[in-house]
């Protein structure tokens, strides 16, 4: 089992608060990412949680019990780091059992154990390697080898994904949300890529500041981003903000458009600009478009196959039902 | 990162180290200062009255000591001299591409390890003895008056010894700090048109300013306190052509036994060596924040 | 990219910097050949040294015989290893908990202890005396383990400390949420990635105290006397019995320079406080 509840906890480093009082609630099985801008206190709230850290006040509770004061070990909980921190002495196979070592589990049962996680993430043939002879990808399933050994109530991963290359982490990612779906075990997955936060999660958690922004599922997030912040964070390339002028027939301050969200015609429309840069994806076309005298730059997603060059001028047209709408200080107006 | 309880266990562990380091220098450090407004001498009991000042009227008037400041600047100043030029020297010719690099970088840094009473002796007997050793002979081979090295020019001979045992040392850092140059940086400017000179003065020596600053305060620290190879070679002479500060605190307090006087010195080599050791303190300073 | 050089450079390179280096090695080279010769031949020049004379081991046998070398050579043991000894054991715990326990004072701390070291000895020389006098410590290997060991525990703690912040701090939270306790923790996992360290530490250390010749030569006699005091015996008339001299003096380096050669780079780091890297 793995419940997770914070309770009105909040972590201060001496003077400086990065956490103000929060409360937070993982239900058992659940995939929670912590996203955010570098900074914001995700990694510092995974490390309360992991028992890393003190708590300056409030409760952790893990299954309903107060863990507040259990420390790291006794939790229950294991924890992927962003270096993977694997011991450079120890050989793959001792590196996977270290923990059931420590637990004094017997040998056979241990290699039994080490046999099952190295089948399941491809290691079988690297066990008796150093960490040191191993590409950044295999390290990185040492890493969860040595944390699925445990069978723990939960998983922490922290930024796990962000030393592999771009195409690597494309996979790894696909093969911890596979883990999370044959073993059912709660995960929270600490990561600043909101794209990692969308494809993973089963909820995501918005953090800035220290502040909780929006808990939802990505979809939630993605349809009703609660303000300015969230809005902007989640969704690629970034939602358009307009302000002034332009938003007041909504009734709003502002305004906040996404780039698939805009139509674009050479012919009428809206908002009227010229077309700056194009970035040409195939499938799809970004287009910067300028002069709207709404904001610097308008971005707008079209079909690859739409030919529009620099100069051109065009109008812009947003869905109606997809413009959403903040007040003075950035909150969502429904 | 840390927890309360970890605080606690560290301030345990640490404790016991600065215990020690405060006992070794708080103590004796008070006592010297205390000695030294004494008048105290172990040889002729005096009761050990207060003296006030007197210690170091007398240490600072006698004519031994400015001559042993004048040889600890000049020992200190030489082979500092000696030993940096010569370092940088060898790290860019150790640099350079070469076959066994590795048994020659042995053979230049070896002399380090010598102790310092050995490399003293050796010198002093197998090289600089006028009849007997090699630079004696090499001198009469040639038709040459062999020099007595230690009766003629004794200080510039123990110049000449701690530079050898020293050298090592300057050209070991700043070989450390050359292999940290960057290569792209070199070709860069050598793309830029600058000549090998250009390089050196441009690149290559600002890259190892730290490091020669790092060799010159260290040096200094242990220079200052030069002693082994004075008392197995001229015993300070001749006359006191050879006294550094050190020696003449050694003469006073082990030889005169006058703890008073030998005290006063100690705490006016202690002000010198602290000189040094601010600017050396906050070099490493600096570094640890980094 | 390392430029391709040609094996003509390349040897005039090694002709030029080999022939430097030669010159600097010549003296330990010269009084290891001089240590196989005997006293006559030993005074001859140089090249009849080396091409007219025999070999023989007589004064090896001989400075043992004459002045119980194997004494000294215990002494300078004793005195190199235990002063080191004691120092890690103490040091150890202290640069443990500074390097992963940081507080707001531990770079004062890590400076303050510096500073010790920039203490010159001879200002202290006199109260140490007397108090060693007092304490009936003088001319004791016990005597000069202490002291050896304060000096050089600065040194000692600043080592370790540079290579304990080498070990990633992640590596052993990783091993706190493994479930391993402190014990367990320092056993398993800090001790055996530490030990390259350490072993460079206590290298250097042993290399230092070896080498001391301010406290070994003022506060030991005869019974204490390392091998520093022992050759210093030899700057009376004795040193011109140059076999003998040259003999005593290879077995009192043999061993240091052997460790020195293994341990050039951790020498750096342990002589610069880490301000060169």
């Amino acid at each position: 089992m793995g419940r997770i509840q914070l309770e009105q906890v909040s972590k201060s480093f001496g003077e400086l608060q990065v956490i103000p009082p929060l409360d937070l609630e993982i239900e058992d099985g659940e995939f929670v990412v912590f996203v955010g801008p570098s900074g914001c206190g995700k990694s510092t709230l995974l490390r309360l949680i992991a028992g890393l850290e003190d708590v300056t006040s409030g409760q952790v509770l893990i299954d309903g019990t107060d863990a507040t004061d259990i420390p790291p070990a006794k939790r229950g909980l294991a924890m992927v780091f962003q270096s993977y921190a694997l011991y450079p002495h120890m050989s793959v196979r001792k590196n996977i059992a270290f923990p059931l070592r420590m637990a004094g589990m017997d040998e056979a049962e241990r290699d039994r154990r080490v046999q099952n996680a190295a089948d399941v993430l491809n290691l079988t043939d690297y066990l008796d390697r150093k960490p040191a002879q191993l590409s950044g990808g295999q390290r990185q399933r040492v890493a969860i080898g040595r944390a699925i050994v445990r069978e723990p109530a939960a998983f922490l991963f922290d930024e796990p994904l962000s030393n592999l290359d771009a195409a690597l982490r494309v996979g790894m990612r696909i093969e911890i949300s596979e883990l999370h779906q044959r073993l059912g075990t709660t995960m929270i997955y600490v990561t600043h890529d909101q794209v990692e936060a969308m494809t993973m999660a089963d909820k995501i958690v918005v953090l800035q500041s220290g502040v909780i922004e929006q808990v939802g599922s990505p979809l939630e997030l993605y349809r009703r981003p609660q303000n300015r912040f969230v809005a902007g964070f989640i969704g690629s390339p970034k939602m358009n903000f307009v302000s002034g002028e332009a938003a007041k027939p909504y009734a709003a301050e502002s305004i906040g458009v996404r780039p698939e969200h805009l139509q674009i015609s050479s012919a009428e429309g809206a908002w009227k600009g010229v077309i700056g840069v194009s970035e040409h994806l195939g499938s799809d076309t970004f287009f910067h478009v300028l002069e709207t005298g709404l904001a610097e730059s308008i971005t707008i997603r079209a079909d690859g196959e739409v030919a529009l060059n620099r100069g051109d001028t065009v109008y812009l047209t947003p869905e109606p039902d997809k413009i959403h709408r903040f007040d003075a200080r950035g909150r969502r107006i429904e | 990162m840390a927890t309360k309880a970890s605080r606690a266990a560290a301030r345990m562990m640490i404790s016991p180290s600065v215990i020690l380091l405060l006992g070794w220098m708080i103590i004796p450090l008070s006592l010297t200062i205390y000695f030294s407004f004494l008048r105290y001498n172990l040889i002729t009991p005096t009761g050990n009255p207060f003296v006030g000042w007197e210690n170091y009227y007398w240490f600072v008037t006698d004519p031994s000591f400015k001559a042993a400041m004048i040889n600890t600047l000049l020992l200190v100043g030489g082979i500092l001299l000696i030993t940096t030029i010569g370092g940088v020297i060898f790290a860019l010719l150790l640099d350079l591409p070469m076959f066994g690099q590795g048994v020659i970088r042995i053979m230049v840094i070896a002399p380090f390890f010598v102790m310092p009473t050995v490399s003293a002796l050796v010198w002093k007997n197998m090289f600089m003895n006028p009849v007997n050793g090699i630079f004696g002979r090499l001198a009469t081979g040639m038709g040459f008056e062999p020099v007595d090295f230690f009766g003629q020019i004794p200080l510039l001979s123990i110049i000449f010894i701690v530079s050898w045992q020293w050298l090592p040392f300057a050209t070991l850092i700043l070989f450390t700090a050359m292999q940290s140059l960057d290569q792209e940086q070199l070709e860069a400017a050598e793309m830029d048109g600058a000549s090998w000179r250009n390089r050196f003065w441009f690149i290559i020596l600002p890259h190892l300013a730290r490091a020669i600053t790092v060799v010159i305060l260290i040096e200094t620290i242990f220079l200052l306190s030069i002693f082994a190879e004075i008392l197995v070679t001229t015993n300070g002479g001749p006359g006191t052509a050879t006294t550094n500060l050190t020696y003449l605190i050694y003469v006073s307090s082990l030889l005169q036994f006058d703890v008073g006087m030998g005290s006063a010195g100690g705490v006016i080599a202690i002000i010198l060596a602290n000189i040094v050791a601010i600017f050396l303190m906050r070099m490493i300073g600096k570094n640890l924040d980094a | 990219m390392a430029r391709a050089v040609s094996n003509g450079i390349k040897l005039r390179n090694t002709a030029i910097v080999g022939t430097l280096g030669f010159l600097m090695f010549f003296p330990i080279l010269w009084i290891l050949i001089l240590s196989f010769k005997t006293e006559e031949d030993a005074i001859r020049a140089p090249l009849e040294v080396l091409f007219s004379s025999g070999w023989t081991l007589e004064s090896f046998t001989t400075v043992q015989e004459r002045s119980d070398y194997f004494k000294h050579f215990t002494n300078s043991v004793v005195i190199a290893v235990g002063s080191t000894f004691f120092g890690i054991l103490i040091a150890v715990p202290a640069a443990w908990a500074m390097a992963f326990v940081p507080a707001k004072h531990t770079k004062n701390v890590l400076m303050w202890m510096l500073s010790t070291k920039m203490l010159p000895p001879v200002g202290v020389l006199v109260p140490i005396y007397l108090i060693f006098r007092d304490l009936g410590l003088l001319d004791t290997r016990i005597g000069l383990v202490i002291v050896l060991m304060l000096m050089n525990l600065p040194i000692i703690i600043w080592m370790l400390y540079t290579y304990f912040t080498e070990i990633p701090g992640e590596i052993l939270e990783a091993a706190r949420m493994d479930g391993a306790n402190l014990r367990e923790e320092v056993l398993y996992v800090l001790t055996p990635m530490a030990i390259p360290g350490m072993a460079s530490t206590v290298l250097l250390n042993i290399i230092l105290a070896w080498n001391e010749a301010f406290w070994t030569l003022n506060l030991t006699a005869a019974n204490a006397a390392p091998l520093t005091q022992f050759i210093a015996s030899y700057s009376s008339p004795e040193g011109l019995f140059y076999a003998k001299l040259s003999a005593a003096s290879i077995m009192a380096i043999a061993p240091i320079l052997i460790m020195g050669w293994f341990s050039q780079k951790q020498l750096v780091r342990g002589l610069t406080f880490g301000a060169v890297k």
